[in-house]
């Protein structure tokens, strides 16, 4: 927690944009490793994966668009703000002095929800990772509108930025008459990358389905899988890695992830049964669930994968 | 035979220990950006890999030691690669190593100096 | 026991490498700081693993490893070119 505190402070003081951002993808990995020793593992994953990798690479493509050092503004220093900002944590403070200490075991969601989440899971569902089982399940609303929040997220970066100005198409023919004797190409970076990126892609899919054993899951797969196209688009040509992932492919996945989980919840429709209520997708209860929990984790890694290609793939087109 | 397990992981654990503890010094003391990703080195590939192949041994066969021996392969091939892409990238930058005194190339002024001595 | 003076040593290796993350004159030191410290958090998330009995913490490992190549790699190209979006690679200076 020291770290963290002397990290955010470096962060808040450092002038220059971009030891801010490696700073904040050291924040992240503390708050990641902050997540182990409580225990929580998935968060963990998910953090470490997101917070620290994917977030850093976007800021950083973000900052090679724009300046590397942060405009001091001319204008005097508003107190009023600070004033505010100091107001509203007191607030804050206040209000979390009412709820219950830390892990208090009379706590009021120790006493309903959650017991109900532990005991119940093993015959509700029948999954070991009670964690994937709340996600998807129990509380699968929540997160199909996560989905759709990624989803939108990479809608609006494709709307605000969209096409580079200047066509950047190459043919393939000039893609390798350049690779022949125009620049000479790191051969240690591309060789390890090549021998890296099918490893990725399989761990990636081992982490998908995975998720119902031990920590993973639709989003860190998702995370996983764009982390493999990133290190082949910042070893090689963006445009490249174009010809090998088409914006079309990524727009189909976009869409087809989310409507999966979407589709899933209208088939339980269909069947009978709510929305969104995986029971009634089989013949036994726990069978229907697990169909239920892989088809929509797997949408959840599709859309994900799809929206992080789709992102960085986007700002990294840019010219500055 | 369980016991020679026991102690040669103990003594890999302690040793990685010490590798990063050198290592981290290392990159504290020493003076040129250069220098210092040999001390980050020492702690990727030595301190790292022996901390990890220590934990092999405390594992067993099973499962866990396939997973610490790919972890151990990968930070194999990824750390010197990601070594070798920033003294690139401190390169083109700019940064020089910082070189010693140049040593003096005159054969008789070194041997009156051996002959001193 | 054993695992405890390990995660010591970590602890204290992260401290060292923080240092030279913060006050490193030249960019590439922090970067370099920022590697180490990955390597290390892989290092303490595995060690925590066995400390606590829950060896699933090793997939975090394994991608934690990975996403700290993956920075290293991006910020480099960053810092060289200032252009996320050109091949890495090819320079006046050759292979030295």
């Amino acid at each position: 927690m020291v770290f963290m505190a002397v990290t955010g402070f470096a962060v808040a003081r450092l002038r220059n944009l971009f030891g801010v951002v490696m700073l904040t993808g050291l924040f992240s990995l503390m708050s990641a490793v902050l997540y182990v020793v409580l225990d929580a593992v998935d968060v963990a994953f998910t953090e470490a994966a997101v917070g620290a990798g994917i977030a850093t690479v976007l800021m950083l493509s973000t900052l090679a668009l724009t300046s590397s050092e942060e405009r001091v503004s001319e204008a005097e220093k508003p107190m009023w703000a600070l004033g505010l900002v100091v107001v509203t944590g007191a607030v804050l403070i206040y209000g979390t002095l009412d709820m219950p200490p830390f892990g208090d075991a009379y706590a009021p969601i120790h006493h309903h929800v959650v017991p109900r989440y532990l005991e119940k899971s093993g015959q509700e569902v029948g999954l070991p990772n009670v964690v994937t089982s709340v996600l998807a399940s129990y509380r699968g609303y929540d997160t199909l509108g996560e989905v759709y929040v990624i989803f939108t997220a990479a809608c609006g970066v494709l709307l605000i930025i969209g096409r580079p100005k200047r066509g950047r198409r190459r043919t393939l023919r000039m893609l390798v008459g350049e690779m022949r004797h125009g620049m000479r190409q790191n051969v240690i970076l591309r060789v390890v990358s090549k021998l890296l990126i099918p490893f990725i892609l399989v761990f990636a899919l081992y982490v998908q389905w995975h998720g119902d054993f031990g920590p993973g899951g639709g989003f860190q797969a998702g995370v996983i899988f764009a982390a493999g196209f990133i290190l082949y688009a910042l070893i090689f040509d963006v445009d490249t890695s174009r010809m090998v992932v088409p914006s079309e492919v990524t727009r189909l996945l976009l869409a087809l992830g989310v409507m999966l989980y979407a589709g899933v919840g209208v088939v339980g429709l269909l069947r009978g049964g709510n929305f969104l209520n995986y029971s009634v997708l089989a013949q036994e209860q726990a069978a229907g669930q697990h169909l239920g929990i892989l088809l929509v984790e797997f949408g959840v890694g599709l859309t994900v994968a799809a929206a992080m290609i789709t992102i960085f793939f986007t700002f990294a087109r840019q010219e500055h | 035979m369980a016991l020679f397990l026991e102690i040669l992981s103990w003594g890999l654990l302690i040793i990685g220990s010490m590798m990063l503890i050198i290592g981290g010094i290392g990159m504290v003391r020493l003076p040129d950006v250069f220098s210092r990703m040999h001390g980050a080195g020492i702690i990727d590939t030595m301190g790292a890999c022996t901390i990890l192949l220590g934990l092999t041994f405390q594992a067993g066969l099973s499962i866990v030691t396939l997973k610490l021996v790919l972890i151990v392969v990968f930070i194999v091939f990824t750390s010197p690669t990601a070594t070798h892409a920033l003294a690139r990238a401190a390169l083109h930058g700019g940064a020089r190593p910082q070189l010693g005194e140049p040593v003096e190339d005159d054969p008789a002024s070194q041997g009156e100096a051996s002959s001193k001595t | 026991m054993m695992f405890a003076v390990t995660a010591a040593a970590v602890l204290v290796t992260m401290v060292l490498t923080l240092y030279r993350s913060i006050k490193g004159p030249t960019v590439y030191d922090r970067i370099l700081g920022i590697n180490a410290f990955g390597t290390l958090t892989v290092v303490l998330i595995s060690v925590y693993g066995f400390l606590s009995g829950r060896p699933d913490f090793l997939d975090l490992a394994l991608v934690y490893a990975l996403i700290n190549f993956i920075n290293t790699i991006a910020v480099s190209k960053y810092v060289e070119f200032s252009h996320m979006g050109r091949p890495t690679g090819g320079d006046e200076l050759g292979d030295m």
